[in-house]
Order: C-alpha cells, then sequence, then structure tokens
C-alpha cells in the first residue's frame, strides 16, 4: 500500500538522519551510500560488515597487547589503533573514529590505562553503530518488501 | 559473509581472494583503463575498488607492496612477465602499509624501465607535507588524502583519458571537440581541496562526467574505448599540495 510505504520510508529518512545528527555518521557513510546501485544493493551493508569483523579482530588483539601492565606492545597498539581509525575513517563510522584519535594520543604517550579506557570505549562505538545499521538496513529491506525505492537523502 | 544475495559489486569468490590478499585479476581487455590498487586494508581495498568500477576502471586489488611487485613481475624470483598480457594504466598505492611502504614500491615502480611511465599515485590518512612532498618528488603523480571519494577518482580518471575514441559522441559530456581524438587539455580540472571534507561540504553531484554513472562492472564493457597507450607521458596535472591542515 502506498501510505504504508510513505510511512516506512519517512521513518528511513528521519532514522538515518538522527545518525547523522547524533554523529554516529558523517559524509563518508553518504559517500558509500551514492557508490551503491541496483546493480549493487548490497554494498553499504557489505562493507560496514567487513569494517565491524575487522573492529571485533582488531580490538581483541589490542587488550591482548594490553593485558600485561609490566609488557604492553605499544607498537601494536599503536597498529591497531591506525587501521581502526583508517577503516572507520573509509565508512564514516564518526565516533568510532574519534574515540580512535584519543586512543592513538594515550598510545603516543604509552599510557596503559588511558588506552584501556579508550579500547572500551571503541568497543562500545562500534557495537552501537552496528546495532544501529542493522536497524537501518531492516528498514531499507521492508521498504523494498513494500515495494517502494529508498530515499535518497540530502545531509 | 552470510549473505550471497543477488549480483554484488565483488563476487563472493572476489571478495574471498580480496581477503585473503590473494590478487584479483580478470581476463585484460586492453580497452580498458586497468589500475593497480595496493592498500593493506581490506575496507579499503573494498571501497577504493568501487570506486574505481564506477568509473569505469578494470581493477586489481593487492594487499601489499610485494604483490603489487609480483604482479608486475618486477619482484627478482619470477621469470620475465608476459608483457602483452599485462596493462596498467594506474597504480595507486597506500602510503602506510606493513612491510614495504606505498613510498618504497613507489621508488621500485619509478626504477623499473617497463612501468616507469605509468602513474603512481598515492593515498594516505594523514597530511604530512613532507611525505607529500617526497612521494611528488619521487614522481608520484597525485596525492589522495583518505577517506577517499569519487570526486577524487573522477579526477585520476581524467588524466588518464587522452585519446578518447567515442563511438557514439553524446556519451561522453566532456568537451571532446568532434573534429579530434584527443581529450581537451583544456578541461577545467578544478579539483576539490585534499583536505578531509567538513559536514559542510556540498552535496555528492552524480556522476556526470563518465558514461557509465554508478554502472555494475557487467556494463563495462561497452563503455568507452580509450587508447591510452601507457608509453606516452601523461597529462601531468599541477601537482596536487594539500593545504596544511594544523
Amino acid at each position: 500500500m502506498n501510505t504504508a510505504v510513505a510511512r516506512l520510508q519517512r521513518q528511513f529518512q528521519d532514522y538515518i538522519v538522527s545518525l547523522y545528527q547524533q554523529g554516529f555518521l558523517d559524509n563518508q557513510f553518504t559517500e558509500l551510500r551514492n557508490l551503491q546501485d541496483e546493480g549493487t544493493p548490497d554494498f553499504v551493508s557489505e562493507v560496514v560488515s567487513l569494517f565491524f569483523d575487522d573492529c571485533a579482530k582488531l580490538i581483541k588483539n589490542m587488550s591482548r597487547s594490553l593485558e600485561q601492565p609490566e609488557n604492553v606492545d605499544f607498537k601494536q597498539v599503536d597498529s591497531g589503533v591506525h587501521q581502526l581509525k583508517g577503516s572507520s575513517s573509509s565508512v564514516g563510522a564518526r565516533r568510532v573514529k574519534n574515540v580512535c584519535i584519543s586512543f592513538k594520543e594515550c598510545c603516543d604517550v604509552q599510557n596503559r590505562e588511558g588506552c584501556l579506557r579508550c579500547l572500551q570505549q571503541v568497543d562500545y562505538e562500534y557495537k552501537v553503530l552496528k546495532t544501529k545499521l542493522q536497524d537501518l538496513f531492516k528498514l531499507e529491506q521492508r521498504i523494498l518488501q513494500a515495494g517502494g525505492t529508498i530515499p535518497q537523502v540530502d545531509i | 559473509m552470510a549473505r550471497d544475495g543477488g549480483v554484488s559489486c565483488l563476487r563472493r569468490s572476489d571478495m574471498m581472494s580480496v581477503g585473503m590478499g590473494g590478487i584479483e585479476s580478470a581476463p585484460l581487455d586492453l580497452d580498458e583503463v586497468h589500475v593497480l590498487a595496493v592498500d593493506d586494508s581490506l575496507v579499503d581495498r573494498i571501497v577504493i575498488e568501487r570506486l574505481l568500477r564506477i568509473t569505469s576502471c578494470k581493477v586489481t586489488a593487492v594487499d601489499s607492496g610485494w604483490r603489487a611487485l609480483e604482479f608486475l613481475g618486477l619482484d627478482s624470483e619470477k621469470a620475465s612477465v608476459e608483457l602483452d598480457r599485462l596493462k596498467v594504466d594506474l597504480i595507486i598505492t597506500d602510503y602506510c602499509m606493513p612491510g614495504m611502504t606505498g613510498y618504497e614500491l613507489l621508488k621500485k615502480i619509478k626504477e623499473s624501465s617497463n612501468f616507469r611511465q605509468v602513474p603512481v599515485v598515492i593515498m594516505s590518512s594523514e597530511n604530512v607535507m613532507n611525505r607529500i612532498d617526497r612521494c611528488l618528488e619521487e614522481g608520484a603523480e597525485d596525492f589522495l588524502l583518505k577517506p577517499v571519494k569519487l570526486a577524487d577518482v573522477k579526477r585520476l580518471r581524467s588524466y588518464l583519458t587522452r585519446d578518447v575514441k567515442l563511438p557514439n559522441g553524446n556519451k561522453r559530456k566532456l568537451p571532446v571537440p568532434e573534429d579530434s581524438n584527443s581529450v581537451d587539455t583544456s578541461l577545467p580540472l578544478s579539483p576539490p581541496p585534499l583536505t578531509e571534507s567538513s559536514d559542510s561540504s556540498p552535496p555528492l553531484s552524480p556522476v556526470e562526467m563518465f558514461s557509465s554513472p554508478l554502472s555494475s562492472p557487467v556494463d563495462d564493457e561497452d563503455d568507452d574505448v580509450l587508447t591510452s597507450s601507457p608509453e606516452e607521458s601523461p597529462i601531468r596535472p599541477q601537482k596536487m599540495r594539500s593545504p596544511g591542515l594544523d
């Protein structure tokens, strides 16, 4: 039904705009959305899925490096933060990226406590984003299933 | 990937080979622009590959400088490469990579007689003036600040299209004069500044410069026939310098 589609589209629009406004996403996410088309309808969800896998892996490795207070491999942690910052930046995961900036600073001065706090925060942020984007993609699917098209959103 | 979906930008097998750092290399069509992309980050490889494919490039994506050299036949162990099979029109590489940096890869490429004419573009997440200068001095064509955007790739694309044969004169919106095969070199290249876009940057404009906007890779074969020849020296755009970001 048309009104059902319109309602879903409005819901989608509001939701995605709120994600930008609350700083979860930045315009690099828009760039990714613009690279998606009918021929590649899963591009964004596939890229972010890879990103989240990356997050989990990097966080696990950094956690291990930070475990022993007397024996922290800050080089490894720094490398992990660098990679995480890079990929979060590439997908538009703004909050995750911002935590990485603080994380790097803690690493530079070899502040283990600070690193642990940042690690916890980055773990939290990527998981929150993952949930939010899952909801966003579900909305997209509902729109498509109802026969509608996913709105272009100008942020 | 849990989902297989229908047609996706990268077939699962492609993603797997990209993911494992393998060399994804489709059979080469000599008329297409072929780009070798080098980045140790899987996410970035996927994104750059999509950006390039959307601008009608064939892409080979590898995960390290060593694999790039291997692909080009520049690593010492391999026998001489089949030169007619290998046509690379552009090499785009990340700067910060474990093992061999993009800068080191750039130097090796510029030292090789077969590939020194191939334009090399460096990507980096850090806007470090010294780094940019060093790369440009070593012969890099351009320097892109990550995250790479479609506008950046479109700009790169524009200096690869020197001789453009248009099978259909209306296809492309580039101001190519009808009585000439060559691209109008007075094209306004007005590139965006090499800074991270702020939230107030203009909305992304649709791909109007190229004839295959946002098409899936399946459509690439019918696109513009390019007669770019690697042995000609590329048009050197103004050296792109990032304004200092303090």
